[in-house]
C-alpha cells in the first residue's frame, strides 16, 4: 500500500517531536529529582566541613576540593599534548601511515573503558612509580584518558579553519608557527575550548578510575600526593554502602552544580576571548 | 636613469602535477603602473599572481620552470627568505579574508609578527594603512570592534590596508571586487589608483572594463598562454590577435 506524502509527513513530524520530548523529559526528570532531593541537603555547613563518620554526617569540602585539584591536574596534563597532536596531524605532516597511526591509536584510546585507565594507572603510577593513592596519579590517568578526546575535537576545530586563513597568514609574511598561532588559533579555539569543556566534563564524573587511582581517603588533601575521594566516587560510596541517602543526593546536586559552574565560566572565558573578533 | 623593470618573468612554466597552467610566459611589470592580467577563468591568472609572491610554494603538487626576477634578484634564488618576500610582494585575495579579531587587530597583525612592540607607533601605523585604503573616516571611532561586521566592501579594503601596513613594494589584486557592489568597487579602483604613485600593482580584473578603467598597462591570457600585451589603450581599441579582440567584445568568456 502506497502511504500519501501529507500522511508520511505527518507520521514523521509526529514521531520525531515525539522522540525529543521523550529525551527533554527524561533528562528534565534526572536533574529534577536530584536537585529537588539534594539541594535542601545543600548548606554552608554541607560545604565547609569535611565528612564525619564516614559520609553519614559533615560536609563534603574536602571532597570537592579534591575533585577541583585532580580535574585541574587532568586538564592541565592533557591539554597542550591533546592541541599538539592535533596541530601536528592537521598542519605539520601530509596524510600519511604516520597520521593514520596515530589517529587509530587515539580512536582506540577513546574507545577504551575508564575502568582499563584506572588498572593501567593503578599499576603504572600508583604501584610501579611509587605515586601511592593520590590526586596525581588521578590526574596522570584522567589525563591519560580524556586525551583522545581533547585531540578529536581539537583535530576537527583545526580542520575547519578555513584554507585562506592559513594563506592570508603566510601572504602577510608570517612564518609557519605565526600563521598557526596567529590566524589558525583564533578561529579554532572555540571548538577546541568544547573539546576540554567535555573532558572537564568526563574528569569530574569519573569513579572506578578514580577509586584505583586516587583513593577514597575523606581527609583534607594537603598536597598532589595526598589521596582524596572526588565528589562522584564519594556520591558512589554513600549511595552504595546505604551510608546516607541524603548526603547522596547533596553530593550529586553540587556535582550537577558545579558540572554547570563549570560549562558556564569556561565559555564566559572563551567567549570573552574570542568576542573582540567576533 | 634607465627605468628597470619592477619585475621580470622569464620563460615561466607552471604544473599542478601533469597539467601545464603557465606555458612560456614572459613579462616585464614597471614601478608606479597598474598592470591588469584578464582573461576567462582558468587562465591560470590566479597561479601566475600565485607565484610571484611564492604562495604558490604551498600546494605540494605544483613544480614550475623559468625565472622571476624582482629588482633584478630571483625570487627563486636560495638566500631569497620567502617571508621576507611576501612581506615585499603583498597579496589580497578574491574574497574578503577578515580575521576573526579587531579592525586594529587585523591591519597591525603583520608589523606586529615582524616585531613592532611600540602602542603608538602601532596606531600610526594602522591610521596610516586605513587611510591609504581610503577606510579610515568610516571605521576610525570602532578601531576595536569585529573586523567582521564591516560591509563586504570595507572588508576588503581593510585587507589592502593590511597589506599596506608592512610596506611593501609590490600589491598582487586577484579578482579583489568580485564580491562587492559597484559602488564599493569604485570606491576600490579609487584607491589604487592613489597607491600606484608608491607601489607597483598586478591586479587581476573582475572584467575588461575595470582593466579599461584602472589600468596603465594589460596582459591577455588565456589557456596558459599571455596572448597578447601593452599599453591598456592600444590592446583594448587595437587588439593585434584575433582572441584578444574576440574576448573583449564579449564573442567568447
Amino acid at each position: 500500500m502506497k502511504i500519501n506524502p501529507r500522511t508520511s509527513q505527518k507520521i514523521a513530524k509526529f514521531v520525531i517531536w515525539s522522540a525529543a520530548l521523550l529525551v527533554i523529559a527524561i533528562l528534565l526528570a534526572i536533574i529534577s529529582d536530584i536537585l529537588l532531593k539534594g539541594i535542601p541537603t545543600i548548606s554552608w555547613q554541607f560545604l565547609s566541613e569535611i565528612p564525619r563518620n564516614m559520609g553519614r554526617s559533615g560536609g563534603i569540602s574536602s571532597s570537592i576540593v579534591g575533585t577541583l585539584l585532580l580535574t585541574v591536574v587532568a586538564v592541565i596534563i592533557a591539554t597542550p599534548f591533546g592541541i599538539g597532536t592535533a596541530v601536528y596531524l592537521t598542519e605539520y605532516t601530509r596524510e600519511s601511515k604516520i597520521t593514520r597511526m596515530i589517529r587509530f591509536s587515539a580512536e582506540s584510546l577513546a574507545g577504551i573503558p575508564s575502568i582499563v585507565f584506572g588498572l593501567f594507572g593503578f599499576i603504572f603510577f600508583v604501584t610501579y612509580l611509587q605515586m601511592g593513592w593520590s590526586i596525581l596519579s588521578g590526574g596522570l590517568t584522567m589525563a591519560i584518558m580524556i586525551l583522545p578526546t581533547i585531540i578529536r575535537t581539537s583535530e576537527e576545530a583545526i580542520r575547519t579553519v578555513p584554507n585562506l586563513y592559513r594563506e592570508v597568514g603566510f601572504s602577510l609574511g608570517a612564518t609557519k608557527w605565526q600563521t598557526i598561532t596567529k590566524t589558525v588559533f583564533p578561529s579554532a579555539l572555540p571548538g577546541i575550548a568544547n573539546g576540554i569543556i567535555l573532558s572537564i566534563g568526563r574528569c569530574v564524573s569519573e569513579t572506578a578510575a578514580v577509586i584505583l587511582t586516587a583513593g577514597s581517603a575523606l581527609r583534607m588533601p594537603t598536597s598532589l600526593f595526598s589521596p582524596t575521594r572526588t565528589m562522584a566516587v564519594h556520591f558512589y560510596i554513600l549511595a552504595r554502602e546505604g551510608l546516607s541517602t541524603e548526603n547522596a543526593y547533596g553530593t550529586a546536586a553540587l556535582l550537577l552544580i558545579l558540572i554547570f559552574l563549570i560549562n558556564v565560566v569556561f565559555n564566559m572565558l572563551v567567549n570573552r576571548f574570542v568576542s573582540k573578533g567576533r | 636613469m634607465i627605468q628597470q623593470s619592477k619585475i621580470v618573468i622569464k620563460d615561466l612554466n607552471f604544473y599542478y602535477q601533469k597539467k601545464q597552467v603557465i606555458r612560456g610566459l614572459n613579462l616585464e611589470v614597471n614601478s608606479n603602473e597598474i598592470l591588469a592580467v584578464f582573461g576567462p577563468a582558468n587562465s591560470g591568472i590566479t597561479t601566475l599572481l600565485r607565484t610571484l609572491n611564492r604562495l604558490s610554494d604551498l600546494n605540494s603538487s605544483a613544480h614550475l620552470e623559468g625565472e622571476i626576477l624582482l629588482d633584478g634578484k630571483s625570487i627563486f634564488a636560495p638566500e631569497i627568505n620567502v617571508t621576507e618576500l611576501r612581506r615585499r610582494v603583498g597579496m589580497v585575495f578574491d574574497v574578503p579574508t577578515p580575521l576573526p579579531m579587531s579592525i586594529f587587530d587585523n591591519v597591525v597583525l603583520g608589523p606586529r609578527m615582524l616585531g613592532l612592540k611600540s602602542k603608538a607607533l602601532q596606531a600610526e601605523k594602522v591610521e596610516e594603512a586605513l587611510r591609504m585604503a581610503a577606510l579610515w573616516d568610516e571605521v576610525k571611532d570602532r578601531l576595536h570592534t569585529p573586523a567582521t561586521r564591516l560591509s563586504g566592501g570595507q572588508q576588503q579594503r581593510l585587507c589592502i590596508a593590511r597589506v599596506l601596513a608592512l610596506e611593501p613594494e609590490v600589491i598582487l589584486l586577484d579578482r579583489p571586487c568580485s564580491a562587492l557592489d559597484p559602488i564599493s568597487t569604485a570606491k576600490i579602483e579609487d584607491s589604487l589608483r592613489h597607491l600606484k604613485e608608491q607601489y607597483t600593482i598586478i591586479i587581476a580584473p573582475h572584467n575588461v572594463q575595470q582593466a579599461a578603467r584602472i589600468a596603465d598597462k594589460v596582459a591577455f591570457m588565456l589557456m596558459g598562454n599571455l596572448i597578447e600585451h601593452g599599453p591598456t589603450e592600444d590592446v583594448l581599441s587595437n587588439p593585434k590577435d584575433q582572441r584578444t579582440s574576440d574576448y573583449i567584445t564579449g564573442r567568447f568568456g
